[in-house]
């Protein structure tokens, strides 16, 4: 029971995007249809448990002055793997999502939770907390996608909602409605965690 | 907790040479486990888009590549004759820079169909150039007849609203399939 917080830490009172503001690149970038925002999360909560499982159990054996060359080596891996696995069996999937993927190497959430988890806690605990804000996550950048889809496009997950010649709000498609919308969606979850004092 | 390794030259070498050795291990094998159906899934992929843009045929078009100036040309055939062309173009001139076409032509020069293979233009304005409704005036025209141009500059193609320059790049792409067809197959007799 005590080690669930780990895993719902991530979820919202820490979560990656709307609490610590981590990764914004892919999720400014990638969100502009709903799923591309799930493929992303997948994606990443893939690469963010496996990074934080092996490093925690590499902890030990890790010199504490190479430790951020070894977590980009071991992260850089694994984001290979995603990238040819990707490439290989969801092919429309990998088009969509294109730079982002070997982008995840950089992500700051994967590199910021091996940094601040899982090289001082237990391997379990740091699956547990992959997990928590790889979810974390993917259900931000999903939600924020859809807004954005629903608002530029007039369309969800791909399905019309409006027919094709309706006016939609362009620009929440575009660049700035990006941090338009992201920087709404902060001050709500913000306001809502003050509220209910999460 | 058991003890952290300490920073010594020594074990900084070593760390990092285990972790990158076991790390390429994984990954040859992921590589070596991927490579096939990574090769079948672009050749698919090749093989969708020019069954959905040529005419009818029966032969494997990938066993006759032509290449003219980055343009791939693939010939199709039904029952040992030329059925069509598609081609494989693309143009740099989009809003986001590279975009790919994959145009079919009948053995008269005729546009059978065109699909969108790859592109970066903007979501909601460029991307509209995937859309039948983009697509559809280009139909059954004849390049030699009917002037690949967005109307701004003096063509006959209605341009995408608020998307010129993506239509422009499009037009430029079809332009450049067409044209390398013309160089290449005299065999054919297009105006």
């Amino acid at each position: 029971m005590t080690n669930l917080k780990y895993f719902t830490n991530g979820l919202l009172k820490e979560n990656p995007t709307f609490v610590l503001v981590l990764g914004t690149c892919p999720t400014l970038a990638v969100t502009t249809a709903a799923i591309n925002g799930i493929g992303m999360g997948a994606a990443t909560t893939f690469v963010l448990v496996c990074s934080n499982l092996l490093i925690s159990l590499l902890k030990n054996l890790i010199p504490n002055k190479v430790r951020i060359a070894a977590f980009i080596l071991i992260i850089a891996t694994f984001v290979t793997i995603v990238d040819l696995v990707m490439k290989a069996y969801t092919p429309d999937l990998y088009k969509a999502l294109g730079i982002f993927i070997p982008l995840i190497v950089v992500n700051c959430i994967i590199l910021g939770r091996a940094e601040a988890f899982a090289q001082k806690n237990s391997v379990w605990r740091s699956v547990l907390d992959g997990l928590g804000m790889g979810i974390g996550f993917t259900l931000a950048i999903t939600l924020l996608a859809c807004i954005r889809e629903i608002l530029g496009n007039g369309s969800i997950f791909n399905i019309r909602l409006l027919s094709e010649n309706a006016a939609t709000i362009l620009v929440f498609v575009l660049p700035p409605g990006a941090f338009v919308t992201y920087g709404l969606l902060i001050a709500i979850v913000n306001r809502l965690k003050v509220k209910f004092n999460i | 907790m058991a003890k952290k390794l300490e920073s010594t030259l020594r074990n900084m070498f070593l760390s990092l040479t285990l972790i990158s050795l076991v790390m390429s291990a994984a990954l040859t094998f992921v590589y070596l486990k991927t490579k096939g159906p990574i090769e079948l899934a672009a050749r698919q992929n090749e093989i969708n888009a020019i069954r959905q843009v040529s005419p009818d045929f029966d032969s494997d078009p990938l066993t006759t590549p032509r290449e003219v100036d980055g343009v791939t040309i693939y010939t199709v055939k039904k029952n040992n004759e030329t059925a069509g062309f598609a081609v494989k173009t693309y143009s740099d001139k989009g809003f986001s820079g590279h975009i790919e076409l994959m145009a079919g032509f009948r053995t008269d020069g005729t546009i059978n169909n065109i699909t969108v293979l790859q592109h970066k233009e903007t979501p909601g304005l460029g991307t509209k150039m995937a859309e039948p409704k983009f697509i559809t005036q280009f139909l059954d025209k004849n390049p030699g007849s009917f002037k690949i141009n967005v109307k701004k500059d003096g063509g006959q193609v209605d341009a995408i609203t608020a998307a010129t320059i993506s239509s422009r790049a499009f037009c430029d792409a079809l332009l450049r399939a067409y044209n390398a067809l013309d160089a290449v197959d005299s065999t054919t007799n297009m105006p």
